[in-house]
């Protein structure tokens, strides 16, 4: 099986794996309690706080270890427009290709708690442009939300300079990297954010782990309460073997990242020469150079995702349509209409999305047999 | 390299069978279960949604399916097909009851989804055949072509139901369960480990929740189900009916009338929302004449036939004589009155065993 679905989530890699592992029957304690079998999985605990504040150039008080990529957007969210409703601010700025973990936040946030959400658009190639946030911050903004890398079109928004433009006005800016965290720069000073989330399945970690990154002074309430782990910003044992895995997994990836990214670069290429060279009538959609390095992804016109899919799975190749939604109708991606694509085109939609263990020859397999899968798919349908 | 089949699986009894006779055979077999219809969830708050309950693809009969087809080695899929599912079967469907007619669903599934929708993504996936579990054999004609026959358990057949295939579809068909009695399916399914269960029928109303198609008429046709007059023969209003899509030709209860003698339905007048009921003895007729008939041969066999004509899914076929119309509809006179012939219902020819084509029974008189 050819693996091109990184995006969608990643293998374990084995050092994390044995890195998680005396934290199951051997250090299992409770990092709150005072023996020392809880001092050592306290110590474990702040160990990887301080891996993880290393790599973001942050203080590791700054970290907070949640349950997944979506909850760290919701507490970032929820957290920091509940927490500035107080001083009267209630307006929130997001962007029309977020991940649903922060469109339907917002969209809860507008229809529950009295929240003003402002949506931006994006152009053809998936970028927000940085004066349309400046023109749409208001005094009352409480928070403004950009993803750093799209998940389905794997563009790369202009980060650093958003953050200035928000933190002229006061407002805490908040990017949801989950997409980013194995490949680009997450140093959050370089970067000009307050909250940054991430999630460790995405570079080689295990799945049920995130974290978010909260500056120092930021008021966020949290949306989850308790025993006050975490500084008070999320309650709840502490899932200790989980994020020892993470910050392994992503002191690895980000030690790796200069020469992977390359190497990613130069297979994505050859796939896309390969396959716009043999297929007609298909479209590179995102930013054709900010984008993520082994990220590739299609409009396929006349060939419906669910067949692409099934017909790559049955040549032995994992791929997704950038939607998942297998269950559901098909319905057309929002990130590629907010981009405006004909939802049409959009359902015709594939990812392909190279990571760490592919090959050339991955991608000349790739090359080969795709073409005549369309063209069989676009004959019989 | 194997030939590759696709099989429309249900979870039940016959599909997995079918499933696992053709890997028996040899071919490379890919499971596929159509995802025909979905009741809309319940919104509860915010975003949160109670999940509607489904008797088409439920999670047990997917999970059931997916089984099987792990339990047989073979990929299986679950395919969204609730967009032409709904545009083909349940509209026409809907629109059939408001204009009167009694439709059955399951032929348009068979030629617009099974063998339109699914068999499309079959070829779209390389396969050479489609096969499914239906009850039905296919036979060749030593001309070239194919025959559609009915299945071997005379009981289950499903060949009414498949009389809208050709020549194109019958080429990429499998039916394996059609060479075999239920017992004998069962046992074969016993003997692999597989469930013996049936579930789904084809001749069920799938996309129903609860079997009840005139609830679900109320619930997504309303204006098609308003109570109107009952009448007689002459016009004397009788009572009032609940609603036309509530009653079927030939039935006898639930009129609400009191009468002298036991009172029929005789036919539904869409046009005027009236139902008209009369005595057993007005009930009854030899006369039918269908819309354009489909021959599976692709062409009529003849002007003039006599064949045994079967008017519902489980009636007996009755022999008749059809004249094939120059509109392309038939015209059929029946040696005995029927009791029950019903505008919407397929009329399916057959000549012994073997399923020559259908019309849908557009009207019907006394003779």
């Amino acid at each position: 099986m050819i693996y091109l679905d990184h995006s969608a989530t990643t293998a374990v890699d084995q050092r994390v794996v044995d890195a998680m592992s005396p934290y199951w029957t051997q250090m299992y304690g409770n990092p709150s309690s005072i023996y020392g079998l809880g001092r050592r999985a306290a110590a474990a605990l702040e160990d990887a706080r301080c891996r993880v504040a290393r790599v973001l150039n942050c203080q590791p008080a700054e970290i907070v270890f949640t349950g997944c990529g979506t909850e760290s957007d919701n507490l970032a969210l929820r957290g920091a427009v509940l927490g500035a409703a107080p001083q009267g601010r209630r307006h929130i700025i997001i962007t029309a290709i977020e991940h649903h973990a922060v469109l339907h936040t917002a969209r809860e946030l507008a229809e529950h708690f009295d929240c003003d959400v402002t949506i931006l658009p994006v152009d053809r190639q998936g970028l927000v442009d940085p004066a349309a946030i400046a023109g749409a911050l208001r005094p009352d903004t409480a928070l403004v939300s950009v993803m750093y890398a799209n998940n389905e079109v794997g563009t790369i928004q202009p980060i650093a300079e958003i953050g200035a433009i928000v933190r002229q006005q006061g407002a805490l800016f908040h990017t949801d990297a989950v997409q980013a965290g194995g490949h680009l720069g997450l140093d959050v000073q370089a970067l000009n954010v307050d909250l940054l989330a991430l999630s460790a399945h995405k570079f080689h970690g295990p799945k049920g782990v995130g974290m978010l990154y909260v500056r120092r002074g930021a008021r966020l309430l949290p949306t989850q309460t308790g025993g006050s782990q975490e500084r008070g910003r999320r309650s709840g044992t502490e899932n200790v073997p989980y994020i020892v895995g993470l910050a392994h997994a992503l002191e690895l990836a980000q030690a790796d990242r200069g020469a992977e990214s390359a190497r990613l670069l130069a297979l994505r290429e050859r796939l896309w020469a390969g396959l716009a060279a043999r297929i007609p009538d298909i479209e590179l959609t995102g930013h054709p150079t900010r984008r993520l390095a082994g990220h590739l992804s299609l409009i396929v016109r006349g060939a419906e995702a669910q067949s692409l899919l099934i017909a790559l799975d049955l040549a032995g190749v994992a791929a997704s349509s950038g939607s998942a939604c297998a269950s559901g109708a098909p319905t057309p991606s929002h990130v590629l209409t907010a981009m405006g694509y004909d939802p049409m085109d959009a359902l015709g939609a594939l990812r392909l999305t190279l990571g760490r263990e592919n090959t050339e020859a991955d991608v000349d397999f790739v090359i080969e047999r795709l073409p005549k899968i369309v063209e069989r798919i676009r004959g019989n349908q | 390299m194997p030939e590759r089949v696709v099989v429309a699986m249900s979870g039940g009894v016959d599909s997995s069978v079918a499933a696992a006779l053709l890997v028996e055979q040899g071919y490379e077999v890919i499971g596929v279960m159509l995802r025909l219809w979905s009741e809309p969830p319940l919104p509860i708050w915010g975003g949160a949604v109670e999940a509607a309950i489904n008797r088409c693809c439920s999670v047990e009969s997917i999970h059931d399916a997916r089984g099987v087809a792990d339990r047989l080695g073979i990929p299986f899929y679950v395919l969204n097909a609730e967009a032409p599912f709904k545009a083909h079967v349940v509209d026409p469907f809907i629109d059939a009851y408001a204009s009167g007619q009694t439709p059955n669903p399951c032929l348009r599934c068979n030629r617009m989804i099974r063998f339109g929708f699914l068999l499309d993504y079959a070829r779209a996936l390389d396969a050479r055949y489609l096969a499914t579990g239906h009850y039905a054999r296919i036979r060749p004609d030593g001309q070239g072509g194919f025959q559609l026959w009915r299945g071997v358990d005379q009981a289950k057949d499903q060949s009414y139901v498949l009389s809208v295939l050709g020549q194109a579809d019958l080429a990429s068909a499998l039916f394996p369960v059609g060479e075999y009695a239920k017992p004998a399916v069962r046992a074969l399914a016993a003997a692999r480990g597989l469930p013996t269960a049936s579930r789904a029928d084809s001749q069920d109303l799938c996309f129903v929740a609860d079997g009840d198609y005139r609830r679900f008429l109320a619930e997504h046709a309303s204006e098609a189900v308003q109570p109107g007059p009952i009448v007689d023969r002459r016009g004397r209003q009788m009572g009032t009916h609940r609603g036309l899509p509530f009653y079927t030709i030939g039935q006898r209860s639930g009129l609400g009338i009191a009468a002298a003698r036991p009172l029929y339905v005789l036919a539904l007048d869409a046009a005027h929302n009236t139902l008209v009921v009369g005595t057993a003895d007005e009930l009854g007729q030899r006369w039918l004449r269908t819309g354009p008939v489909h021959w599976v041969a692709d062409k009529a066999p003849a002007e003039q036939l006599v064949a045994a004509v079967q008017i519902r899914y489980r009636a007996q076929p009755a022999p008749a004589k059809v004249r094939v119309l120059p509109d392309g509809g038939a015209e059929v006179q029946f040696g005995a009155a029927l009791r029950d012939i019903t505008p919407g219902q397929a009329a399916v020819f057959y000549a012994g065993e073997q399923a020559l084509g259908y019309g849908i029974i557009a009207e019907a008189r006394e003779n």
